[in-house]
């Protein structure tokens, strides 16, 4: 009840709309013969600063404010949406989208009345204000502090780069039932970029991180000078870095943000979209083995105050832990309510969208490995050949031949059970539904990444998390230059 | 004019943000309004999928108290609101540093001429014909071939805005433009080799958009092409980029030039101004003027003129990227290109894309790339990559699973030759490029 007065405050009461209106608005979306009709409610907050060449050199806020009316027949959508949150506005935009019904006539008006008992869910968060948790007297010297510790690190470094960002957003989803359900989202982000220089040559290291927290993130435990030390390190090993090799061999993942692997290989072609129309090269393998028995792979959106986590999705189902993967066995997909009723399966509470703008899909949530039984430098010394990548870049899959990419920023030579030479950054390149069959180790050391992850899909960007433990596969092409 | 009347009324918006950012103290500003209407259209297998109508409008403002900025920017255009934004934006300034570079453009840089670019041509299609004109697409693509097992469906997209940009040195401009696509995407299916491929067409004027039933053949026939493809061994050769995945180069080549990455010393193109970058026949410059096309305009996203003029000639880098912030920090002027470049064109050689591939002889034919993977301080670049192994000129199997890699540095000055097959639907304007000597990694 207390979010729901909150996102009511936040976003209905300032443009005066009351649950009468939002009665009169859904009458009007089901006064054709839909299947499935939602308002989306949204008001977000964004500030950021970036502290560059020693100076506060950037800041800005901005208000993206709206509401997005949808109606849904068979696998039919019709949507619209406004920034102008206006009874008469959304009143239009429900025309436009009950047209997608077009046989038959109008049914019966059929009468909707809110409701505001609250279905049971837990909160994965807490209602913050980020922009609020600090003075911005207080923001400018945290980025000052960063900097100025971050310079001393090392007499190579020739410019730090320090950004700070804010989200505090506040969502509304009205159902077809009358049912309210609501949720502030408070997400912030740091991150740390260093340009080294040594004998006129020069490199760059990025580290950063972030939540669904305030800006105490950053000050407790020291998270954010530790980026600093972090982008640090990077940018000189990058320095010592010699060709990367090319062609097909023994790879050997580090825990944490490399779980974007499982994100491009696995989890893309997992979502009910694609497979609901076939498209994906995991359609129709529920029940086949797709890895090998050491490989057990979740999605979950209820990992508390991680930059993936929900605790409601954009359509009001709750989040939960979904397994994709149990012992090499193909499970199930993530879903949203389209695609779940199509497929005659269950919402996992994966229906997110970038805002009202945008239509929800399918979409991950905090993906990653469960942890298995092997010491993590048990699996290095295990490799007489092979490479050793620490970290990553971005990443892309073609869901459709289940090619997937992904670049590593970070890598090393394995020779003899040892970590040898740093290696330049190289994309690496497999097909996602056999890459897992070739995982032969798992370490224990499951980790998740620190908070930095973005997902595209169809242009529409949303904040994810991946995971994983140290894993060694079995031969994946590195596209280095050394043939 | 019912869009001039709109202009004008959006003109008097944006005057009063500027008016209010000086009422609230601030020495310098600069505001942009955008209104946005349009309607998406997506059919699959045969049917509607979605309907979608899009309705954005956005302010975005910058001011100044004397060298610190303090930007902000809302999608809610109530006089409340806008008071706020400017107040916001007001605020940052006061935490923001003293920066010696900062500030609005010279004035004598700011456009003074505006020639109709005939960029406007609003297009009545509604959602039957919107309808209609997907299925033509979608039904060409599904009956091109027994192959063709499934379809993502096709799309029909047109949108109209108006944005209108202005600054306290009495700039205030804006225009109106439109922006129409029909997409169309399909799978094929041989045994186990399941590929999707897509195609597209995007125009200012939807009279000139390619025919639904070219576009939807076009789209299954890149579809069936790759299936069954295969990774190639680990070998160096060389590599024809065809024209789509051409203008990813050259858009490196503009990443490393551009005033950000210069001044951050954080390019592979440093101190590398009238030097030869490509080889001698390679001329690379900017077209801002051409009457209806994709990346025209007459001035930057800071009011500053744009340019035709060359960029590389003679293969010799001339000039940089620039807005007025990088170029005051490298001690240049701007080049009118805060926002970007305008129809970058590469001038296209005399060979077709038969004539390219008898060029290549034997080596790679890339028709797609993935990933991010190239990095501008270095110039490492190292890709996911899809297309066909060529022999003798002749392609002879599609090739998946693979990635090429080499610095960009080389890779420009090994460009071999320029293609005339030059895809016009974006804002950069190449044909294929085949380069010298590449490194292929695959099984």
């Amino acid at each position: 009840m207390e979010i729901l007065n909150l996102a009511r405050q936040a976003i209905l009461m300032p443009a005066g709309i009351q649950d009468g209106d939002i009665e009169k608005i859904m009458g009007r979306l089901l006064s054709s013969p839909v299947d499935a009709a939602d308002i989306y409610f949204q008001s977000s907050h964004y500030e950021s600063w970036v502290m560059e060449a020693g100076i506060i050199k950037e800041g800005s806020h901005s208000i993206e404010q709206g509401a997005g009316v949808r109606a849904v027949c068979g696998e039919k959508t019709g949507f619209a949406y406004s920034d102008r949150i206006e009874l008469q506005v959304l009143l239009e935009a429900a025309n436009n989208v009950k047209a997608i019904v077009r046989q038959g006539q109008d049914a019966d008006p059929l009468h909707c009345k809110v409701s505001t008992k609250s279905a049971d869910w837990t909160k994965y968060y807490p209602f913050l204000n980020p922009l609020k948790s600090l003075e911005d007297q207080q923001k400018i010297d945290l980025l000052r502090r960063v900097d100025s510790e971050t310079r001393k690190l090392d007499s190579r470094i020739e410019e730090v780069i320090v950004s700070l960002i804010g989200v505090h957003e506040h969502i509304l989803v009205a159902r077809q039932d009358g049912s309210l359900v609501a949720d502030v989202r408070p997400l912030v982000r740091m991150n740390v970029t260093v340009i080294v220089e040594q004998k006129g040559q020069r490199e760059q290291g990025s580290m950063g991180g972030g939540g669904r927290s305030d800006y105490s993130y950053f000050i407790d435990k020291d998270t954010a000078l530790g980026y600093g030390r972090e982008a640090v390190r990077q940018a000189l090993v990058n320095l010592e870095a010699v060709d990367a090799p090319a062609g097909n061999m023994t790879v050997v993942l580090g825990s944490g943000w490399p779980g974007i692997l499982l994100h491009e290989a696995i989890g893309h072609g997992l979502e009910g979209d694609f497979n609901r129309k076939g498209t994906s090269a995991f359609s129709g393998r529920v029940g086949e083995r797709v890895a090998s028995d050491l490989c057990t792979v979740v999605d979950d959106g209820t990992l508390p105050g991680r930059r993936g986590s929900l605790s409601i999705d954009d359509e009001g189902t709750p989040t939960e832990l979904t397994v994709l993967i149990e012992k090499g066995i193909l499970k199930g997909y993530m879903q949203d309510n389209l695609n779940a009723r199509l497929m005659g399966v269950n919402p996992t509470g994966n229906g997110r969208r970038e805002s009202y703008a945008h239509l929800p899909m399918p979409r991950m949530t905090n993906t990653y490995m469960l942890p298995g039984q092997h010491d993590p430098e048990e699996i290095i010394k295990s490799v007489k050949k092979g490479l050793y990548a620490k970290n990553f870049g971005g990443g892309q899959v073609d869901i459709t031949s289940g090619k997937f990419v992904f670049s590593a920023s970070e890598a090393y030579l394995i020779e003899n059970g040892k970590i040898t030479r740093a290696v330049k950054g190289a994309t690496l390149i497999g097909n996602g539904p056999d890459v897992l069959t070739k995982v032969s180790m798992v370490g224990t050391d499951l980790a998740l990444d620190s908070g930095v992850g973005t997902c595209g899909k169809e242009g529409q960007s949303v904040p994810v998390g991946v995971g994983q433990p140290t894993l060694k596969i079995d031969g994946l092409t590195v596209g280095g230059t050394s043939v | 004019m019912q869009n001039q009347e709109h202009i004008n009324q959006l003109k008097n918006t944006v005057q009063g943000i500027l008016d209010e950012a000086v009422k609230q103290g601030s020495s310098a500003a600069e505001a942009g309004l955008s209104q946005e209407n349009g309607l998406s259209v997506s059919v699959r297998l045969g049917d509607v999928e979605t309907i979608e109508h899009h309705c954005d409008q956005g302010l975005g403002v910058t001011v100044y108290f004397g060298k610190r900025k303090g930007s902000a920017s809302t999608t809610d255009l109530s006089v409340a609101s806008i008071k706020e934004t400017v107040s916001a934006a007001c605020s940052i300034a006061r935490y923001t540093s003293e920066d010696e570079f900062s500030g609005l453009p010279e004035p004598e840089l700011l456009a003074t001429e505006f020639p109709d670019l005939d960029l406007n041509h609003p297009w009545d299609v509604g959602v039957d014909g919107a309808i209609a004109l997907a299925i033509e697409c979608e039904d060409a693509a599904r009956s091109y071939h027994e192959e063709i097992s499934n379809s993502e469906g096709a799309s029909v997209d047109t949108h109209q805005g108006i944005r209108v940009m202005g600054n306290s040195l009495g700039f205030l401009q804006g225009y109106a433009s439109t922006r129409h696509s029909l997409s169309c995407s399909v799978l094929a299916q041989r045994g186990d080799s399941m590929q999707r491929d897509y195609w597209y067409t995007v125009v200012r004027d939807a009279l000139k958009l390619d025919p639904a039933v070219e576009v939807g053949n076009k789209a299954a026939e890149r579809a069936l092409r790759r299936l069954q493809g295969r990774s190639l061994s680990t070998r160096q050769c060389p590599v024809l980029y065809c024209a789509e995945t051409a203008s990813g180069l050259l858009s490196s080549f503009i990443g490393a030039i551009s005033g950000g990455n210069l001044y951050r010393k954080s390019s592979f193109l440093l101190d590398a101004l009238d030097t030869q970058v490509f080889p001698e026949f390679v001329r690379i410059h900017e077209q801002p003027y051409l009457k209806g096309a994709l990346g025209s305009g007459a001035y930057d996203g800071e009011g500053v003129a744009t340019k035709t003029r060359d960029i590389v000639s003679d293969g010799i880098l001339r000039s940089y990227v620039l807005s007025s912030y990088s170029a005051r920090k490298l001690g240049l002027h701007s080049t009118g290109n805060a926002g970007g470049v305008h129809n970058l064109t590469i001038d296209p050689g005399k060979l077709d894309f038969q004539g390219m591939l008898k060029e290549l002889n034997t080596g790679l034919l890339i028709t797609e790339l993935m990933g991010q993977g190239v990095n501008i301080l270095t110039g490492d670049y190292s890709r996911g990559a899809a297309g066909f192994w060529v022999e003798n000129g002749e392609i002879q199997y599609p090739v998946e699973e693979i990635t090429i890699a080499g610095n960009l540095k080389d890779m420009l000055k090994n460009i071999v030759t320029v293609g005339n097959d030059v895809d016009y639907r974006g804002n950069i304007r190449t044909g294929s490029i085949l380069v010298d000597r590449m490194s292929i990694a695959g099984e």
